[in-house]
């Protein structure tokens, strides 16, 4: 759960105050621009609280689509157009067929595999092996953006690395969240 | 047999009450039979009639001198019969059908049968003596009273009663006649008033008389177009079309440029007072504007609504009305609206709806209500 500490510093956008973003437009056309502004501020969100995982119940009654302010809900069947448009982006898997829990990248793998491949490159770590623990929380990527990266989505990115023959990785345990094994990155 | 009185008139007095009749039936004095047969006997909580509406005559029994009854069932060749035992003849009593009599009972024929039914109801009748409380007012009932007597004066009496209702209805209708007469007057002295209104309008400023110059101006057409006129073709649609035009014209100027084909029914109608048209006769009018080159135009809403418009009043100059008042107001409601542009809530509903089809508002669905703003998501860049 998110504390109200944690949100303290968090910048809402203008919609979160309108009372018509909790409701879903008829509108074809405002529809579609309200949903964007809603897949932004999940992202956002999520990526302030530095969260992944996404409960559908939870975050019905979370700050996220609930504004106590202004007593606005978005009903669960927004939560699902809003979470599903994410999942066509491509920065959202859902965990089950009941649709309850998802996966939420608010980089999408792309995205991250740029970032490491381009840090590797900058400290020269091409062609030699790095362990995914180390690409993880070691003490030569504290600083960048994908320090404290969850497992899933640091092998998600690799893969994409690897599949346009930029990296190699090695002893890779099919569990999502085994951080086992190494990459070997290729310049 | 000689306990019978004559009865002239049937009058059941206070506290008395029907219980059963039965027709065809005889009265046996002892063991003779009389001569009153095929009478309708009732029993009444305090007596028994026998009447026979043939010959005009009617003869009555005090149940209070019944002593004992006694029922015989239907035989071969032989009808049912109830026995009654009665007391010795009250000294005071008047001479009835029969001075004297050697028996002290009597037998009643059930020849249609019903007998068993009737016996019931008058062992009970006999059991609970209502007559007791009431013997003094019995005698007084029982006597002749008025004029008229018998069937004849029953009959009488539903004769006079048929002919007041009678002239109470003619009545009515002529009051409804005369008014349908002077509606035509009516209706020109309304016109009239309101041309002279009309003329003074740069004098009035109190509200109370422009809105009474309104209603004047609603109230009536001269001459309205009828089926007689016209026929039943084309031709009785178009002048209709054409007579709408024209009374339409300033009222729908009031109501923003919009009106309900409902409210145009109903308003049409009431000028016309008389002469009414159908639904579908206006319906049809309506759908004639646009071919006759009338400044009206009838419009059917996504929701089906359908309403009358005038041609200067177009969508976009509703929806630029609309987005104008919420501009002010923040946000806004059909019920709060309507007011607003003087049309009713249908309408409002309507151009609102209209307004969001076209991105200009969008809604806000929630317990407090269907609210709308100006869209916010369109303009964001």
């Amino acid at each position: 759960m998110t504390t109200a500490k944690q949100l303290a510093n968090f910048q809402w956008p203008w919609q979160y105050d309108f009372p018509p973003f909790f409701t879903i437009q008829p509108n074809v056309e405002t529809q579609t621009k309200q949903i964007q502004a809603w897949c932004e501020l999940v992202l956002d969100y999520q990526k302030h609280i530095k969260s992944y995982a996404i409960d559908v119940q939870e975050s019905l009654s979370s700050p996220l689509f609930h504004n106590a302010k202004i007593k606005r809900k978005l009903p669960i069947d927004g939560v699902y157009l809003v979470l599903n448009a994410l999942k066509d982006k491509g920065l959202l898997e859902w965990q089950d067929k009941k649709m309850s829990r998802a996966l939420l990248m608010w980089r999408s793998a792309e995205e991250w595999a740029k970032l490491i491949f381009n840090w590797a490159e900058r400290s020269g770590m091409t062609n030699t092996v790095c362990t995914l623990y180390e690409l993880q929380l070691g003490n030569d990527v504290k600083k960048e953006e994908f320090y404290e990266i969850e497992t899933w989505v640091l092998k998600r990115a690799l893969r994409v690395l690897e599949k346009k023959g930029k990296a190699v990785m090695f002893d890779i345990q099919p569990n999502d969240n085994d951080n086992s094994g190494g990459v070997k990155f290729l310049s | 047999m000689d306990r019978f009185m004559w009865v002239t008139t049937i009058s059941l007095i206070k506290g008395e009450f029907e219980v059963i009749q039965k027709h065809n039936v005889r009265i046996y004095d002892g063991d003779n039979r009389t001569n009153f047969d095929c009478g309708t006997l009732r029993l009444t909580s305090h007596q028994l009639i026998w009447d026979d509406q043939l010959q005009d005559r009617t003869i009555s029994l005090g149940l209070n001198l019944v002593q004992k009854t006694e029922e015989v069932i239907a035989g071969f060749n032989r009808s049912a019969k109830i026995i009654l035992y009665l007391q010795s003849k009250p000294t005071s009593q008047e001479p009835g059908p029969k001075i004297s009599s050697q028996f002290n009972y009597i037998r009643l024929s059930f020849r249609a049968g019903g007998q068993s039914e009737y016996y019931a109801a008058l062992c009970n009748q006999l059991s609970r003596k209502r007559w007791i409380t009431q013997v003094t007012n019995q005698r007084q009932a029982t006597r002749p009273s008025g004029r008229h007597m018998g069937i004849v004066g029953i009959e009488r009496k539903i004769e006079q009663k048929q002919k007041e209702t009678q002239s109470t209805i003619s009545q009515a209708f002529s009051d409804l006649n005369a008014l349908m007469d002077k509606a035509k007057e009516m209706v020109a002295i309304a016109d009239r008033v309101a041309k002279k209104i009309e003329e003074k309008k740069g004098q009035l400023s109190d509200d109370e008389t422009v809105q009474f110059k309104s209603y004047l101006l609603s109230m009536g057409i001269n001459d309205p177009v009828t089926r007689e006129e016209h026929g039943y073709g084309n031709k009785y649609h178009e002048e209709l079309a054409k007579q709408l035009a024209t009374f339409l014209k300033s009222l729908i100027e009031k109501s923003d440029g919009l009106m309900t084909l409902t409210d145009v029914y109903c308003m049409y109608n009431r000028a016309r007072g008389i002469e009414l048209v159908s639904p579908e006769d206006v319906f049809i009018a309506c759908k004639l504007f646009e071919s006759l080159k009338l400044p009206l135009r009838l419009r059917e809403f996504d929701s089906g609504v359908l309403a009358v418009q005038s041609e200067s009043h177009s969508v976009e100059v509703i929806v630029e009305k609309i987005t104008k008042i919420i501009k002010s107001k923040g946000c806004i409601t059909a019920e709060e609206l309507s007011p607003l542009v003087k049309t009713s809530i249908t309408v409002a509903k309507e151009g609102l709806s209209a307004a969001e089809n076209l991105g200009m508002v969008c809604r806000d669905d929630s317990v407090e209500g269907l609210r709308f703003y100006l869209n916010r998501f369109m303009k964001d860049p």
